[in-house]
């Protein structure tokens, strides 16, 4: 059995909220995903990543910004990473 | 840099401050093209860091010839100054059919400056098509604070710039914006020189800021990207407040009232 792996980046921390970055790593190496490979997201939503068949193995913890730092911008927040096993 | 009469407006700076870069297309001329291909294929030598523009491109040499373009001196002047350094320079190509591509970066490392910044220049001296290997743009992720390479599970944000160029084309980047060099799925080698300018004068207006009051300078700092979280989109105009307020040195301006709001504390001093 092999993991692919899909990760979703979401405007807010909903899964349901709009798809705003994408990456997929591919364990049964029919697929070689890589940095800047398209401009059109998988899926919408988080959610309809969930009906196509991908199962969320882990979201974002919601941390609250360091003292100081409030308004400094990083990386982005709202990662949701699914799998399919196949 | 010989040049200053192409100065940028102070819209085309609003925009470098929103997007993180500039674009000027077919910029430089065919046979400037050919001499900097041959130049890049045979080899460049490198520069000692912080050299002087005049010490490290002799006269005639085409680094020279390129930044002395009238286009590209005037921004370059905007941007960093009359006098600003060669922080190095660097040759990058994308091989063909190579199989990878680099991973999502900023360069150097985590640079936190907000009054201040580099400038990158990329230049293409050839057509660059879709499937060369162009450079990834990550518009507006210039004042993300991350550390190079960090950003490397990203590989697709909605909005990002695939670059696809005619020959001839100068981008002119902040240091912080994301960006990588994409596979190569072609079998033509894509060639780019890149130099890095470091300002040695305080980057206070020093473009053509006859148009300052233009609504269009506000229109431009309040351009939002597709890849911004709802959120975290309204702290990336925040801070754009405070890298236009340093560039105009006024500390009034201010967009939708973001920052004014949040430092009103009447009465108080600490």
């Amino acid at each position: 059995m092999k993991q692919r792996v899909l990760v979703l980046y979401l405007s807010t921390s909903s899964l349901d909220d709009r798809v705003v970055g994408w990456s997929s790593y591919d364990g049964t190496g029919r697929t070689r995903p890589t940095t800047g490979d398209s401009d059109d997201p998988p899926y919408e939503t988080g959610t309809d990543a969930l009906r196509d068949g991908w199962r969320l193995f882990q979201a974002s913890q919601l941390i609250p910004p360091y003292p100081g730092h409030e308004y400094d911008t990083s990386f982005l927040k709202h990662e949701f990473l699914f799998e399919k096993l196949e | 840099m010989e040049t200053t009469s192409h100065l940028l407006s102070s819209v085309l700076m609003a925009r470098f401050a929103a997007q993180g870069f500039l674009r000027l297309d077919s910029v430089v001329p065919d046979d400037l093209n050919t001499v900097a291909r041959e130049a890049m294929e045979n080899g460049i030598p490198g520069v000692p860091y912080g050299t002087a523009v005049k010490e490290a491109f002799p006269d005639g040499s085409f680094a020279r010839r390129l930044v002395d373009l009238p286009p590209v001196a005037g921004a370059l002047r905007s941007l960093v100054g009359p006098d600003p350094t060669v922080d190095h320079i660097a040759v990058h190509v994308r091989e063909p059919n190579e199989g990878s591509a680099q991973p999502l970066h900023g360069d150097a490392i985590i640079d936190t400056r907000r009054d201040a910044f580099d400038v990158q220049l990329m230049y293409y001296p050839h057509e660059v098509t879709r499937d060369m290997g162009g450079t990834l743009l990550v518009p507006g992720s210039h004042l993300r604070l991350t550390n190079e390479t960090d950003t490397g599970r990203y590989q697709n944000l909605r909005g990002q710039i695939r670059l696809t160029c005619p020959p001839g084309t100068v981008l002119l980047l902040h240091h912080g914006i994301w960006h990588g060099g994409r596979r190569n799925d072609s079998a033509h080698r894509r060639y780019m020189f890149k130099i890095r300018f470091n300002p040695t004068t305080p980057q206070i207006r020093l473009w053509d800021t006859s148009d300052l009051d233009d609504p269009a300078v506000v229109a431009e700092l309040s351009t939002t990207f597709p890849w911004y979280e709802q959120a975290t989109g309204r702290l990336e105009i925040y801070n754009r407040v405070a890298l236009w307020r340093a560039l105009t040195d006024d500390d009034t301006f201010d967009i939708e009232y973001w920052a004014t709001r949040v430092s009103n504390r009447p009465g108080r001093t600490a």
